[in-house]
């Protein structure tokens, strides 16, 4: 079997952000009535995380769970766990109504690290969404659109942020994200 | 620019995040139906100046379908709702009483 890589392996750019392509990620996309019992058993039995709030993300050990639409989340994990995931979920979920399915290699995912500030200017240049501290906190999960493509964003902690975008697209928002960091071109909206 | 809340996200969108889908509460004639009411289906809509309302879609977010109310002159939003519903929710028709007194639009008031 071929070696599985990321979209854009090494990809990196430092400016008033360091925006870095974070390599292989496993993703799985589940799909349910979130509002169900026996679904959210079975996720807290397998992934052992409870079903997020609405629009929130729920990180454990290795894992987390994104409130992606209200019948559907992402579990996140290492790339290596997925498929094990997906047999074990089906598994678990068989008898309920559900959709369970690896998307990792359909999405590219992109670190940001710097200060907090810096990160929701850089975000702001790009999308329409609120990214003030309280519109969009730690633990919330962001869809939305950078420039002219779909994304999801969120923060892990202050000054960390994970944008996930379609593979496909994967240059195109690293370009984006690395242009909208360069330096000379702060803004210092959030500072 | 429109900004609507997603009634099942709960998160303010850019109307760029969305997409429009037009008028709201048509009812679908097809096969079986008189041709007044095909046509009626498929081409007469409202073309009001002041309370309107709207099908979006949260294209680039949970991907649902929700409705919209607001005044098509002054871009006031008076509220959004789920689309499992033929008709305007009866607190959103008290508040749009309150703030545009007699409006009308198609059978509602």
């Amino acid at each position: 079997m071929s070696d599985r890589i990321s979209a854009l392996p090494g990809a990196a750019s430092s400016g008033s952000i360091r925006v870095e392509e974070a390599g292989l990620q496993g993703m799985v996309t589940i799909r349910g009535d979130l509002g169900d019992k026996g679904v959210s058993d079975a996720l807290k039995k397998v992934v052992g995380l409870t079903v997020p709030e609405k629009g929130q993300r729920g990180a454990g050990d290795g894992m987390a769970l994104l409130w992606m639409s209200p019948d559907e989340l992402m579990l996140t994990a290492a790339h290596s766990e997925a498929p094990d995931l997906v047999t074990k979920l089906g598994d678990a979920l068989s008898g309920h109504h559900h959709l369970v399915c690896n998307v990792s290699d359909a999405r590219a995912v992109f670190r940001l690290t710097g200060e907090g500030a810096a990160i929701r200017d850089a975000l702001a240049k790009l999308t329409p969404a609120d990214l003030r501290p309280s519109a969009l906190p730690v633990g919330m999960v962001r869809r939305t659109r950078l420039a002219q493509v779909a994304a999801a964003v969120w923060f892990e902690d202050e000054g960390t942020a994970t944008v996930v975008c379609f593979r496909s697209v994967a240059a195109y928002v690293f370009g984006l994200l690395a242009n909208a960091s360069k330096p000379g071109a702060e803004v210092g909206y959030f500072r | 620019m429109l900004i609507l809340d997603c009634p099942y996200c709960g998160i303010a969108c850019d109307e760029t995040e969305l997409s429009p889908g037009g008028e709201a509460h048509l009812t679908r004639f097809g096969p079986g139906s008189s041709e007044d009411e095909f046509e009626g289906y498929l081409f007469m809509r409202e073309n009001p100046r002041g309370v309107h309302f709207e099908r979006w879609r949260h294209a680039h977010g949970c991907g649902k379908w929700f409705h919209a109310a607001r005044d098509t002159m002054t871009m006031e939003v008076f509220g959004t709702y789920p689309a499992q519903t033929t008709e305007p929710p009866a607190e959103l028709r008290k508040t749009i009483s309150e703030k545009r007194p007699g409006w009308s639009w198609r059978d509602f008031s």
